[in-house]
Order: structure tokens, then C-alpha cells, then sequence
């Protein structure tokens, strides 16, 4: 049984039909939810090409995430950053077994639904990408296809579980290499979660019903929330993730799992990286064995990573505030 | 009569659905036994059942094979340990399996369960399903069996025993002391599956 907080379960993305005279239903949050639910303990990793997923597939990668650039050259490159071409996700569909997500920019309705008539297992609504949208994030509960999306903080987070949202990761900087913005945000969701359940154990309806109004989402959703002490919906860590280390201390965070974007491929040694980080995040409780990841990896040939401070475009805001 | 252990291998996927289940089915059938999440070759010699949860089959095989903890799961099953694999856990299982798109890939099986499996066989996650399922066999005839991108058995040995088909395709099947299904029933709220897996366990007790 897993938590199925905010449901709407009449929604336009949940469709009954029939296999041959079989009735079944397809699209509903118990799958969307539930195939998240499989990935956890995982690493998801960025990819842009066969040879890059296939690399991934054989590390031990949960699931692959298509990007035309990944997130380093997308800030390097600037312009207008949009999702992948399909030609390249279908062929990356066609040779690996695990999952393929892909990522469509906030509030683009229709680079969604161009990525739900491909078949990707999942669509990241990705701040890595340029909003095409401000004010507005996708209505999710219209799609069959589940939607992972990112966070800085519980409110951002229960907002996009209410539009829809299957999956959340928690926010990092992307493409910078360095895991400090993504450790400051898991921090802030976990010490939102327990001010919540603190409320919630004491029955203190009213401070849940303030914290709904600064959160912007509904009371039924804040306090169900209040009352499981974690997300609704299974959380990830994101942004900036380079080395084992790194992914292995947010998971001591409490995180269900990873996504590595340019940590892997922008490092020289991204074969062994990747298969490190995999260990590291599978077995994070094992000092020894993070150790043996660690020692896997050639910090020489770690990407160089920026200081979150000095950067021009701050990736995470994109989308945050609605 | 002694107190049984209940393991759900902690590699992963959805092990605390797993868990879950399972701690709600020994407290339904008054069993007095505990229920833990394992991974090391340690945990794993001291139970007397394992549940292999969903997940990603190539990511629990890959991993289970690092630590040894897949020789001694294979050691254990083979000496009579009841064994519940879903969904990835059916692949693990297995002696042989392929990718419906794919076709064959190298990944580490157990190779306990005489089925041959065939990978994400009713499709990707849009294809994903819920359905009722029947398992006449062991006696649960209504079933809300949750599919995703789940495999199906496209062979059988001889002392496989076929508990639920749908659409044709074999997505339930049991070995002796081993059982597999191709959906989730962790997902649901019924736990009438884990039920049959604990006692199953604690008649050999």
C-alpha cells in the first residue's frame, strides 16, 4: 500500500479500457506513484546518447534521463535550452532495458504531450530546462505518462504533487558539480516535514492551516502530509552530484535515491564513476563499501565544479515560487 | 513452535511496502515471527523466507552479485528457504529471460524458478495496468493485480504450477517453495498474497 495524498481519481490521465475482453485500467496514481516506487534505492542517471545509456544500463543505472546537453553544457551553451530529440530518446528506448524519462520545459504542454505519444516511462518537468511557461506548471493529472518534478523546499514540493506530480526531487544546482545546494534543500524539506508532523501530533488544526496558506496547496493535503512525516510521493536527490560520497551522504539524508546528472559523464572516468556511484548509493549504509566506491573514482578527473554563489543563471529558482 | 524471520532483500526498489505487508499479515494471522530488510550475506543465512521486492531486476541482480548475498540467496533457496518474488523479483528468479524490444541481456538470475521470462512484456509505463486477477490454485479468486511494466512467463518446466494467467500470459506461478508474480500486490491494500507467503513459511517451521 503506498500513500495516495492529493488523488484525483477522476482525472483525464486515468483511462479504462479493455486487453481483448479484459476490462483494465491505466494512468491511475497507483501506477504513476508505483512506478516511482520501483526505482527507489536507484540511480537515475543523464544521458545523451545510445552509447552513453547503454554505459549506464551496465553500471547499474535504474533509469536513464534523455537531455540534448547535459546540465553543464547547458549552462555553458545559454540560448534557449528545450527537450531532446526524439529520434535520439526512441533510439536510446530501443536499446536498453531499464526506464527512459526525458525532460520537457515547465509548462509546456506540448513538449509533454510529444513525450507521452513517444512512450517514455517518465517526463521530468526540469528546471534545467528554459520555462516556457512562468506562471504556470503543467496540469499533470491530464497525462497517462507519470511526471517527476524538482523542489527547493515542502511547499514547492506538495504544490506539484497537487498538479500531478508522481515523483519530486529535491532541488540541487544543476550542472555545477557541487552537492551543497541539494544537501541545503533535503535539509529544508526534512525539517519542514517534521514542523508539520510536530503540529499534527499535537492536533494543532490551526498552524496546519496557516502552514496550507503559506504553502499554497489544499489543508487535506498538508495534513495528510503532516500525518505519514514524509512526502506523499517518492523523493529524490538531485543537482550537483559528482562523486559516491556525495550520493551516499544524501542518502543518509533519508532520499529514496539519485539523479546524477553531469557528475557521470562529464568526468573523465565515467565508466567506473558510474558504476561507483551506483555501489555507494546501494550500499550507503556500509562505510567500507562507500569507501571502495570512493576509492573506484580519480578525483583528478572530477568534473572541475563552480561555486554556487558566483553563478549568473541560478537554474533552481526557475519555476519555485508558483 | 519457533518464532520465524521474514526477510525482504533491501537491494532495490520497494522494500518498505514489502515490509509493511508483510508486518500487517503476521499480525492478521496472529504469527508471532519478525520481519527485517536485508542485504549481507550475514542477514540473509538467518531466515527462514525472503521476499525479493520490485525494483529494477538488472540493478538487484548486479548488486546482489557484488556483496555474494545472490550465491547465498541461491544456497538458501535451494536448501528449502521459501522465496516470494514480484515483478523483478520473478525475473531474479528465473533461469532465463529476455527483453521483449531488447531481446537478450546479460544479467545475473538466480536461476531457481524452471520459467523462461519475458521482460517488460505488456509494454513501457503508459502501458501499464490494473486489472483483477483469480488465483483459483491457492484459493484467492478476486485479485487487484497492479502491472507495471511488468514481464510474463513465456515457458514453464514441469513442476511449475500456473496460478493466475492474464490475457493468455502466465503472471502468476509456483515452484514448491517458491512463489513469483508478475504485479504488485505491495501496492495494493490487500495483503491476502503476503498472507499466503507467511504462512507458507511458518508451516515449515
Amino acid at each position: 500500500m503506498i500513500p495516495l495524498s492529493g488523488d484525483i481519481p477522476d482525472s483525464k490521465g486515468a483511462i479504462c479500457g479493455k486487453i481483448d475482453s479484459n476490462s483494465i485500467v491505466r494512468g491511475t496514481s497507483t501506477l504513476k506513484r508505483g512506478f516511482a516506487h520501483m526505482l527507489k534505492n536507484g540511480v537515475v542517471m543523464d544521458v545523451t546518447n545510445v552509447e552513453q545509456a547503454q554505459i549506464a544500463e551496465e553500471a547499474g543505472a535504474v533509469s536513464v534521463m534523455v537531455l540534448d546537453k547535459l546540465p553543464s553544457d547547458v549552462r555553458k551553451a545559454g540560448g534557449v535550452a528545450r527537450t531532446a530529440s526524439i529520434r535520439i530518446i526512441e533510439e536510446i528506448m530501443d536499446n536498453v532495458t531499464i526506464p527512459v524519462m526525458a525532460k520537457c520545459r515547465i509548462g509546456h504542454m506540448y513538449e509533454a504531450n510529444v513525450l507521452d505519444e513517444t512512450n517514455v516511462d517518465m517526463i521530468d518537468e526540469s528546471e534545467v530546462l528554459t520555462p516556457a511557461d512562468e506562471y504556470h506548471h503543467i496540469w499533470k493529472w491530464d497525462f497517462t505518462t507519470p511526471f517527476v518534478n524538482g523542489a527547493r523546499s515542502l511547499g514547492e514540493a506538495l504544490r506539484r504533487v497537487e498538479e500531478g506530480a508522481a515523483m519530486i526531487r529535491t532541488k540541487g544546482e544543476p550542472g555545477t558539480g557541487n552537492v551543497a545546494e541539494a544537501i541545503y534543500h533535503i535539509k529544508k524539506v526534512n525539517e519542514e516535514l517534521r514542523t508539520i508532523k510536530s503540529m499534527y501530533d499535537s492536533d494543532d488544526k490551526q498552524e496546519l492551516v496557516k502552514m496550507a496558506r503559506e504553502f499554497k496547496v489544499s489543508y487535506d493535503l498538508v495534513e495528510e502530509t503532516a500525518k505519514i512525516g514524509r512526502l506523499p510521493v517518492v523523493n529524490f536527490a538531485a543537482g550537483g552530484i559528482a562523486t559516491p560520497a556525495d550520493a551516499a551522504y544524501l542518502m543518509s539524508l533519508g532520499c529514496d535515491g539519485i539523479f546524477v546528472g553531469s557528475g557521470i559523464f562529464k568526468a573523465e572516468d565515467a565508466q567506473e564513476r558510474a558504476r561507483a556511484v551506483v555501489l555507494a548509493t546501494t550500499f550507503w549504509e556500509e562505510p567500507d563499501k562507500v569507501k571502495e566506491a570512493q576509492k573506484m573514482i580519480d578525483e583528478r578527473q572530477s568534473l572541475l565544479g563552480l561555486d554556487v554563489k558566483n553563478l549568473d543563471l541560478k537554474m533552481q529558482e526557475r519555476g519555485s515560487t508558483v | 513452535m519457533s518464532k520465524i524471520k521474514i526477510g525482504i532483500l533491501a537491494v532495490q526498489g520497494d522494500v518498505t511496502e514489502n515490509f509493511l505487508a508483510t508486518m500487517a499479515s503476521m499480525s492478521e494471522l496472529g504469527i508471532d515471527g519478525t520481519v527485517v530488510q536485508v542485504k549481507t550475506i550475514e542477514q540473509i543465512s538467518e531466515l527462514d523466507g525472503l521476499i525479493i521486492p520490485g525494483g529494477e531486476s538488472t540493478v538487484i541482480g548486479q548488486m546482489s552479485l557484488v556483496n555474494g548475498g545472490l550465491k547465498k540467496i541461491k544456497e538458501k533457496i535451494e536448501s528449502g528457504m521459501p522465496v516470494f518474488g514480484i515483478c523483478a523479483g520473478m525475473i531474479f528468479l528465473s533461469k532465463n529471460s529476455k527483453d521483449k524490444v531488447v531481446g537478450k541481456v546479460e544479467q545475473p538470475l538466480l536461476d531457481v524458478l524452471d520459467v523462461k521470462i519475458e521482460r517488460n512484456s505488456f509494454g513501457r509505463q503508459k502501458d501499464s495496468f490494473e486489472a483483477n486477477i483469480s488465483m483459483e490454485p491457492i484459493g484467492i479468486s478476486s485479485f487487484n493485480g497492479v502491472f507495471i511494466r511488468a514481464p510474463s512467463v513465456s515457458e514453464t518446466g514441469s513442476d511449475v504450477e500456473i496460478l493466475a494467467k492474464f490475457n493468455e500470459k502466465i503472471v502468476a506461478v509456483k515452484q514448491g517453495n517458491i512463489l513469483a508474480t508478475a504485479f504488485h500486490p505491495e501496492l495494493t491494500r490487500n495483503i491476502s498474497l503476503h498472507k499466503s507467503f507467511v504462512k507458507l513459511v511458518d508451516n515449515l517451521n
